[in-house]
C-alpha cells in the first residue's frame, strides 16, 4: 500500500496474472485514481483473460470486453449512452495492451479521438503481444527478441523503432496525453486523475514490464521500470493541449546497457546494436527537450 | 398516421426514428447510405433525440453499438455488403452478450467482383451469428418490421439483436406509398427499453468474460433456447401489431400467397416475393395451380410452418439469392431439411446474384421446369 493513495482495491486480488506482472500493478493503481464511479471497457489481451474467467471476475466496477480492437469504439458507445442517460459524471476508461493500442485497435482510437469522445484511453505498454505468446508489435523496441522477431543468426531481433503513439494522439488535438510507469504509482495516480478530470479524449500510457515476455526476474519488474526511466529509455512526460512537458527530468542518465542487461530479450545484442539504441534514446530525449523549451504545440 | 410516397431507405429511417433509439453509430456504405443521411437530418434538425456516432468504420459501428446497448439503451445502425462483412467479428459478440438492438441491412452482394447490386450473400453469410433475421418485401413492411423487431429483440425471454433486411436498390432506392404510424401509437406498442443487465456503477457486473470449455456450451445453448423462444414471439408480436395498426404479413414468419388448392409453389425472400406474386397470378390465369410461400423470418427458421404450408404440394420451387459455393443455395438446404421425409419434391434455382433481374418470366420458367420434374439450375 502506497501512502496517500486510497486503500480501497477495485481490481481484486486473486486474478490470474503472472507473478511480477506490471500491467496488474498499473490497473490496480489506475482504479484507485478512477474510483467506483467508473466503467472500464477492455480490449482482448492478458489483462482481460486473467481478470474475467467466468464465473469469477476481478472487477469491482462495471466492466465490458467486446473484442481485441474495440476498446475505444465500444467505450464511445458506452460514453454516448451515458450522455443520453444523463450520467455524464461516470468515468469511462478504455484499456488495452500495446498490441490493441498501437496495432489492431489504432484506427478505432484515432476515430474516437477525432470525435472527441469523453474517454480516458489507457495503454499498458509492455512491447509485445504477450497474451498470444510474445509476438512483435509496433511498440516492441528496436533489437528486442520477440517470437516473430527472434534473435536469429542473420537478423538480431526487431529492426524497427517503436511507433510514437502518444505524439500521434496529441496530434489528434487530445487535451491530455501522458506517460507513466509502475515504478512511480503516485505519478501514475496523479496522471490518471488528470486524464479523467480533463474533458475529451485523453491518453495515458503506462510502462508495464512483463517478466514472462521480457525474460526478466519476476521480483524485478518495478526496478526494471525504474531503470527504463533512469536510462531515458522510457521518458515520462505530459502533453497538455499540445504542449510537451517532461515530468521526470533525468539529468544524469544511466547508459542503456544497464536497462538492457536486465532482460533476456536483449541479451543477444552486440555493442553496435546497443549503440544504435543509445543514439535513438538520446535523439528522442533531445527532441522532447526541444519541444518543451519551444513550447511547441501539436 | 401519415400516408406518403417514400423511399424505402427513408422509410427505414422513419421506422427507426419512431422507435426512439438513444444511440446510432453509423457508417455509410452503398446502398444503405440514405439511412444514416436521414437519421443525421433528423438529429441535426432537432427532430430526433439521439446520439449519432460518426464512426470511422462499420467495425467500430458494431463495437459502439455493443457498448451503448450494454450501457442499457436502445440502439440502431444500418449497413450492407462489405460493411456487414467488416462487422462480422462483432456480430456474435453482440448476440453472445445477449444485447438487443436493430440493424437495417440493405442487401448487397460481396466482392469480388465488386458490385454494388443486390443479392443476399451479405446477410445470409452472417446467418449463424445469433441475430434474428427478418426480410421485408416492401417499403411498408420495412417500416412495420423495424418496429416489431425491437419488441421481439428486447423481450427478456429473447434478448438478441436483429437484422431487418431489404434488397439493396431493388427496394432501398424505390419510392412507394406507405403509411407511417403516429409516434404516440408506436410509443404505446413499444415501451421504453428495459435492460435486464447493464453497465451500472451502482450494481457492477462484468460483461464479456472468458468462458472455459466447462461453461461455453451452456452459453450457446441459452442462445439457441432464446432463438427458439423468438420464433413464436415473431408471430405474436406481428399479430399484435396487425391488430393495432391494421397491416399483416401472413403469420409473421411466412406469408402464403394463393396457396389454396396449389399443387406447386415458389419460395422467395425480399422483393423477389413481389415478382413471384405476379408470376403466380399469370400462371393461375393460365390454369397452373401454383402459389407462393414468402419467407419473412430466416433466423430463427420456421421449419414446421414451412412443412405445414407445403404439405399438399407436389413440388416446391426454391429461389435462392445466394449460393454457398461448393454446395447449393442456403435457403434450399434449409427448406429441404424442413421437408425431410415429407415426400414433397423440391427444385432449386440460383437467381438474382449481383443485381441480375429476377423477372416473372424467369420464375415461371422455374415453376414449369419443376412441374416437368427437373431439379433446378441457374436463372441467368
Amino acid at each position: 500500500m502506497i501512502r496517500g493513495l486510497p486503500e480501497e482495491e477495485l481490481f481484486a486480488s486473486g486474478h490470474r496474472a503472472c507473478a511480477g506482472c506490471g500491467a496488474a500493478i498499473a490497473i490496480r493503481h489506475l482504479l484507485k485514481a478512477a474510483g467506483k464511479n467508473t466503467i472500464v471497457v477492455q480490449a482482448t489481451g492478458c489483462m482481460e483473460v486473467v481478470s474475467s474467467p467466468y464465473p469469477e471476475t476481478a472487477w469491482e466496477i462495471p466492466w465490458i470486453h467486446a473484442a481485441f480492437e474495440t476498446a475505444a469504439s465500444t467505450a464511445s458507445g458506452v460514453w454516448r449512452a451515458l450522455k443520453m442517460l444523463g450520467k455524464e459524471d461516470v468515468n469511462v476508461i478504455a484499456l488495452g495492451g500495446d498490441g490493441a493500442t498501437y496495432d489492431i485497435g489504432f484506427g478505432a482510437i484515432s476515430g474516437a479521438f477525432e470525435r472527441g469522445e469523453n474517454i480516458l484511453y489507457v495503454c499498458n505498454e509492455n512491447g509485445a503481444y504477450m497474451n498470444t505468446g510474445i509476438q512483435r508489435s509496433s511498440a516492441t523496441p528496436y533489437g528486442a527478441s520477440a517470437t516473430t522477431t527472434p534473435a536469429g543468426k542473420k537478423i538480431p531481433g526487431k529492426r524497427e523503432f517503436k511507433k510514437p503513439v502518444p505524439f500521434i494522439l496529441a496530434a489528434h488535438n487530445s487535451p491530455y496525453v501522458a506517460t507513466a510507469t509502475i515504478s512511480d504509482v503516485n505519478d501514475l495516480y496523479n496522471k490518471a486523475k488528470k486524464g479523467l478530470e480533463t474533458k475529451g479524449p485523453c491518453y495515458l500510457e503506462i510502462f508495464s514490464p512483463c517478466p514472462t515476455g521480457w525474460h526478466s526476474p519476476t521480483e524485478k519488474s518495478v526496478e526494471i521500470a525504474k531503470l527504463g526511466v533512469e536510462t531515458r529509455v522510457y521518458p515520462l512526460f505530459e502533453i497538455v493541449n499540445g504542449k510537451v512537458k517532461i515530468t521526470k527530468d533525468v539529468q544524469q542518465p544511466k547508459p542503456v546497457e544497464e536497462y538492457l542487461k536486465t532482460q533476456g530479450r536483449f541479451k543477444h545484442l552486440s555493442a553496435e546494436e546497443t549503440k544504435i539504441i543509445q543514439q535513438r534514446v538520446d535523439e528522442i530525449w533531445e527532441k522532447l527537450k526541444k519541444m518543451e523549451e519551444a513550447g511547441c504545440r501539436y | 398516421m401519415t400516408e406518403m410516397v417514400v423511399e424505402a431507405s427513408m422509410a427505414l429511417a422513419l421506422g427507426a426514428k419512431l422507435c426512439r433509439p438513444k444511440v446510432c453509430p453509423m457508417y455509410p456504405i452503398t446502398p444503405s447510405t440514405h439511412i444514416p443521411e436521414k437519421i443525421s437530418e433528423f438529429i441535426f434538425n432537432g427532430e430526433m433525440d439521439t446520439e449519432m456516432i460518426h464512426v470511422e468504420s462499420e467495425h467500430s459501428a458494431m463495437a459502439a453499438m455493443i457498448g451503448a446497448a450494454a450501457t442499457g439503451v436502445r440502439t440502431y445502425t444500418a449497413t450492407a455488403s462489405q460493411g456487414l462483412a467488416l462487422m462480422f467479428e462483432l456480430l456474435p459478440v453482440m448476440s453472445g452478450n445477449r444485447l438487443p438492438g436493430v440493424m437495417s441491412v440493405a442487401n448487397r452482394t460481396l466482392s469480388a467482383p465488386i458490385s454494388i447490386w443486390n443479392d443476399h450473400s451479405d446477410s445470409i453469410s452472417a446467418r449463424d451469428q445469433g441475430w434474428i433475421q427478418l426480410y421485408a418485401e416492401s417499403t411498408q413492411e420495412a417500416i412495420d418490421t423495424t418496429i416489431q423487431l425491437y419488441k421481439i429483440c428486447e423481450n427478456h425471454a429473447v434478448l438478441l439483436p436483429g437484422m431487418i433486411c431489404i434488397d439493396g436498390f431493388t427496394l432501398s432506392h424505390v419510392c412507394e406509398r406507405a403509411v407511417v404510424p403516429e409516434q404516440g401509437e408506436v410509443d404505446k406498442f413499444l415501451p421504453e427499453y428495459e435492460p435486464k443487465v447493464k453497465l451500472d456503477t451502482k450494481k457492477p457486473v462484468s460483461i464479456g468474460p472468458i468462458a472455459f470449455p466447462n461453461s461455453f456450451m451452456e452459453f450457446k445453448k441459452q442462445q439457441q433456447d432464446a432463438m427458439e423462444k423468438a420464433l413464436p414471439l415473431i408471430g405474436k408480436v406481428h399479430d399484435e401489431y396487425a391488430k393495432k395498426f391494421g397491416r399483416k404479413y401472413g403469420n409473421g414468419l411466412l406469408e402464403k400467397y394463393r396457396m389454396e388448392g396449389a399443387e406447386y409453389a415458389l419460395t422467395a425472400m425480399g422483393t423477389a416475393a413481389g415478382t413471384a406474386k405476379v408470376a403466380v397470378d399469370e400462371m393461375r390465369r393460365e390454369g397452373t395451380k401454383v402459389g407462393l410461400i414468402k419467407i419473412r423470418a430466416y433466423r430463427p427458421f420456421p421449419s414446421m410452418e414451412i412443412r405445414r404450408a407445403a404439405k399438399n404440394l407436389k413440388g416446391l420451387c426454391v429461389i435462392d439469392r445466394h449460393i454457398s459455393l461448393g454446395y447449393e443455395g442456403p435457403v434450399f438446404t434449409d427448406i429441404r431439411s424442413a421437408l425431410y421425409e415429407s415426400g414433397i419434391k423440391t427444385s432449386h434455382f440460383i437467381a438474382g446474384l449481383g443485381g441480375r433481374d429476377i423477372t416473372a418470366e424467369k420464375l415461371k420458367k422455374a415453376v414449369n421446369e419443376t412441374i416437368e420434374g427437373k431439379d433446378g439450375g441457374w436463372l441467368l
